[in-house]
């Protein structure tokens, strides 16, 4: 969706504002949220795709005005009433009053150090060949699915050159929405600055995304 | 330069009168409550899993892959050819790491690492991201302006050297190999990594002139 997360090329955030010797969490709240997301992303109720669905359908306002954790905290919230772990009338209490809902897993603090040490990989293999090569000319679908998806706004429309195939990997926009993990060829696309931002660009920039092959066409315009 | 941080949370600011707590604090140990007493989660594991992300895995992981690269052409070459493996041989991954692409800066190219679309960072390698990389600021600009963005952090490259955006848009993870300082010649590998920066392997930033590194 064309949500608050779609940020590529957006202006008038003003400065970065680093900051030295930055603590890994601002406040005791955030190593909570950080770690309830981590252990409730292995209950086997949703997936990561899912989860980042959630965070980007908080009203754009809301999600460029949160800190990430409080983005995280929220689709969270959402996500365990949405799955019915939680109901909206506990939230509000702040306490458990009805019964658990069976979650296929719960994360065990022994299984924490080798679980995410071996990690969750993405990529699925299988028979089928991928439609494009490095080298070829692509150009990124216009696409606008009010669902998620991982095609930024600012390459859609806009032709590049495929730099490397990658292999399979689960399909975001499908996994998302439980619609089942469709793995698709992943791809780096390679597009030069003057085609995403005209020709007061810089001419040395490139920038590149990870395209699944549903987004991408043979190129029908000017190549980067 | 604008160093100071401005918004990394609006909630803290806004303790209630009388507690210790913010309103955000108050909430997130409600929700944690509910979900421990549900059984959805083990507080053991949410311990564990703190306790590893704030001082088990961090950016001294990048910089001993980056400096092995720095010393070692055939592991260099490794790692531009299959990163995870090649980074799983120094017994990091996992996590955010799963599928690691290794991107190397030269005089004629200098790589920035982004996601734009949300937070997208490499875990085993780098920890977790800080705040400024998950922010409006930095996606929006990464793409649009990185020289605007690199002058911000203080890094001003030649003219003539090309810039390379990597957007994470998929489960791919990048780091960047940055060049190898001048002056560098007498040092070891362990002296190498000190010099090592998090923002030098995002691309944000460019490594330590040894001059700048006081050994103990």
């Amino acid at each position: 969706m064309n949500g608050g997360q779609d940020l590529g090329g957006m202006q008038g955030f003003g400065p970065i504002g680093f900051e030295a010797d930055e603590p890994w969490f601002h406040a005791p709240w955030e190593r909570r949220v950080f770690a309830m997301v981590m252990a409730m992303g292995l209950t086997g109720t949703w997936n990561l795709d899912a989860s980042r669905a959630a965070r980007e359908s908080l009203p754009p306002g809301e999600y460029l005005t949160s800190s990430y954790y409080r983005i995280w905290f929220r689709a969270l919230e959402k996500q365990v009433v949405q799955h019915g772990l939680v109901t909206e009338g506990e939230l509000a209490a702040g306490a458990a009053l009805t019964p658990p809902a069976p979650v296929a897993r719960v994360l065990k603090g022994e299984e924490v150090a080798p679980l995410f040490a071996r990690g969750f990989p993405s990529d699925r293999p299988g028979p089928d060949r991928p439609r494009f090569a490095a080298g070829d000319e692509v150009t990124a679908k216009t696409i606008n699915p009010p669902g998620h998806t991982r095609l930024p706004r600012y390459v859609r429309g806009r032709t590049g050159v495929v730099e490397r195939v990658h292999g399979r990997f689960v399909f975001p926009d499908s996994n998302a929405h439980f619609a089942g993990e469709a793995p698709q060829w992943l791809y780096t696309v390679r597009f030069a600055g003057v085609e995403l931002w005209g020709e007061d660009a810089d001419p040395g920039l490139a920038v590149s995304v990870n395209a699944f092959e549903s987004y991408l066409e043979p190129a029908r315009g000017r190549a980067a | 330069m604008a160093h100071d941080h401005h918004d990394h949370d609006h909630d803290h600011h806004d303790h209630h009168h009388g507690s210790e707590l913010s309103p955000m604090d108050l909430r997130v140990r409600a929700l944690e409550s509910i979900l421990v007493e549900k059984g959805y989660v083990d507080p053991a594991a949410l311990d564990a899993l703190i306790e590893t992300y704030e001082s088990k895995i961090g950016p001294r992981n990048g910089a001993q892959v980056v400096a092995r690269a720095w010393v070692d052409p055939a592991y260099r070459a490794r790692l531009l050819d299959d990163a995870t493996a090649a980074i799983r041989e120094l017994g990091f991954g996992g996590r955010g790491g799963e599928h690691m692409v290794v991107v190397e800066n030269t005089p004629e190219e200098h790589n920035l690492v982004v996601c734009t679309l949300c937070s997208c960072y490499p875990w085993p390698v780098l920890g977790l991201p800080p705040v400024w990389y998950k922010s409006p600021p930095y996606r929006s600009r990464a793409v649009i302006d990185p020289r605007g963005v690199l002058a911000e952090f203080g890094v001003t490259l030649p003219g003539t050297t090309r810039i390379r955006v990597w957007d994470s848009t998929a489960e791919l993870r990048y780091m960047v190999l940055p060049m190898r300082p001048a002056g560098s010649d007498h040092l070891d590998e362990a002296a190498l990594a000190d010099l090592v920066t998090r923002d030098a392997m995002i691309g944000t930033g460019l490594p330590l002139s040894p001059d700048q590194v006081v050994r103990s």
